[in-house]
């Protein structure tokens, strides 16, 4: 697709479209997921329970999910349960590993870091990825306020939203504008991600701590209890697990090596039409 | 231009095939950080220094932890780590119901003073409706009721150049060939003065049961449970925690977990 519009005569211009904070964070923020997430899920293995309220319930039921391994008669079997419901999930959720040698587990080792369980060196990983994404978060937000970039691309506008049913209709039979700023959707989607997705698991993982619990107590009632705060966070990182693989497809279905480039070197092609600034070529 | 143009589709090319290489090679290449000397592992556990700092700087040092109201204890303190003690200290003790216990301070104070549990309990009283956050991610809302550990330190007259406290534990956590390990933790002088660090012996209006560390449990309320250790019966005031274990200020610590466990 993007090999068709680049050897096309009627070649768009070439734009600078991300500038070197989009870039960096971009990328930053890349390495940052991919660890918090591995090390996440070690975390979480080692109790891989979530509850709502401010406790977790052994003598009562207020659990949500629970993944955990059972005999029967056949062997053991991994089971997840949600709200009450008990799925069998062996060989991915609660049991996996080969046959000879099972392993009796929340998530899998190819998910978590370190593969075998290992919760002191999942926090390790974790908690320097946490910092080291929220003070990239930080530089974001500057840089982004001051170079427009928030205002330009990010912040969904009355126009933007009437624009919605058209941007649905044009990304189901994959016709892409590649304009100078992004499109409906995709103003809709880093919205939800940057001033939705990011604020809430960081405050969510921030009310897991004790220590920030009796600093900021409101917290604890925002999200409803510390393990309340937990499931929270679990699903937020669900969502952006959802909104990486859609970013991929995205990335891939409108020019994959395009998207690349602008996201390395800042430079992109643009539809034919797009006007040009100084410094680029028409 | 177009030579510029292949390096650097080239140079995509090349970046995107090892970043999805990473991913599916699973995560056994990162298995190294699990090596507790590894150079990587020790960089990366600087942050736990700085997420210590700022803590300490946010959060005022007498600022509470959250009590909560009698409705919220709904079930009993869940048992977690050691629960049954068989080293022959302990077991000589809880023969005697713990008549002839003796809590003590020692190391970096004015006077070395010990406590018996009877006066332990004559001692002001403090009561807290509290969270415990076990490391593993659960929570466990209890009640529980001591003395001040701040009284008994000032009782001792700490010295100035002290700067932490290291608590010493009756039960034997692990065994190895060469011997019990026996469960040991410290915190700085901010846990240890707090005024919700007390020095259990009630828990749900009874006496602490021994799968919860009876005689004495110090609560550090704004700490993972881990900082709440069980079976007490020395507080050492050092300036040095390195002496102690694999010098890291804690049983867990020496397997690898931060000191500070405020997070």
């Amino acid at each position: 697709m993007a090999d068709v519009i680049e050897t096309a005569p009627t070649k768009g211009p070439l734009i600078y479209r991300q500038s070197i904070f989009t870039r960096v964070t971009h990328w930053v923020w890349a390495i940052c997921l991919f660890f918090l997430l591995l090390s996440g899920l070690q975390i979480f293995n080692a109790h891989p329970s979530l509850y709502i309220g401010q406790q977790s319930g052994f003598e009562f039921e207020n659990a949500v999910l629970e993944i955990y391994a059972v005999n029967t008669d056949d062997g053991p079997r991994g089971k997840t349960k949600l709200f009450g419901q008990e799925f069998d999930t062996s060989g991915v959720l609660g049991m996996s590993g080969t046959e000879q040698r099972p392993a009796f587990r929340g998530f899998p080792a190819a998910l978590t870091i370190p593969s075998f369980q290992d919760l002191a060196t999942g926090r390790v990983v974790h908690f320097f990825f946490a910092w080291t994404f929220v003070l990239t978060m930080f530089v974001w937000f500057m840089a982004s306020f001051i170079n427009g970039h928030i205002r330009r691309d990010i912040v969904v506008t009355p126009n933007d939203i009437r624009g919605v049913p058209k941007d649905i209709k044009d990304h189901a039979t994959l016709k892409f504008r590649h304009g100078r700023s992004y499109g409906p959707l995709q103003k809709l989607s880093y919205f939800g991600v940057f001033f939705i997705l990011f604020p809430l698991i960081i405050l969510t993982g921030l009310t897991m701590s004790p220590g920030i619990d009796s600093a900021w107590p409101w917290l604890l009632d925002v999200f409803g209890g510390r393990q309340t705060a937990r499931t929270i966070h679990f699903v937020v990182m669900t969502l952006l697990v959802a909104f990486f693989i859609i970013h991929i497809i995205m990335v891939v279905a409108a020019g994959p090596i395009n998207e690349l480039r602008s996201m390395i070197t800042g430079w992109y092609r643009a539809s034919p039409g797009t006007t040009t600034e100084e410094g680029e070529q028409p | 231009m177009s030579q510029l143009q292949l390096t650097r589709r080239r140079f995509l090319g090349v970046s995107a095939a090892s970043a999805s290489s990473l991913v599916l090679a699973g995560c056994e290449q990162f298995d190294f950080l699990g090596s507790r000397d590894n150079e990587v592992r020790n960089v990366l556990e600087m942050a736990n220094t700085l997420t210590y700092k700022v803590q300490r700087g946010l959060i005022g040092d007498q600022v509470m932890a959250r009590e909560y109201s009698a409705s919220e204890i709904r079930q009993g303190q869940k048992p977690n780590g050691s629960t049954d003690p068989t080293t022959p200290e302990y077991k000589a003790l809880v023969a005697n119901d713990f008549a002839d216990y003796r809590l003590k301070i020692t190391g970096m104070v004015e006077q070395e003073v010990s406590f018996s549990l009877d006066e332990l309990r004559n001692m002001p009283v403090r009561s807290q409706i509290t969270r415990h956050d076990c490391v593993e991610g659960w929570s466990c809302i209890a009640k529980w009721t001591g003395t001040p550990l701040s009284g008994l330190l000032d009782q001792a007259k700490v010295r100035p150049e002290a700067r932490f406290a290291v608590y010493h534990c009756f039960d034997n956590i692990q065994r190895s060939l060469s011997g019990d390990i026996l469960y040991y933790e410290s915190s700085d002088l901010v846990d240890a003065y707090h005024p919700q660090s007390i020095l259990s012996y009630g828990l749900n209006d009874e006496a602490l049961p021994i799968a919860n560390g009876a005689p004495i449990r110090l609560r550090i309320e704004r700490a993972l449970g881990y900082k709440q250790p069980k079976f007490l019966h020395t507080v050492e005031l050092v300036d040095d925690l390195s002496p102690f274990g694999k010098g890291k200020g804690g049983y867990w610590e020496d397997n690898g977990y931060d000191w500070y466990g405020g997070i």
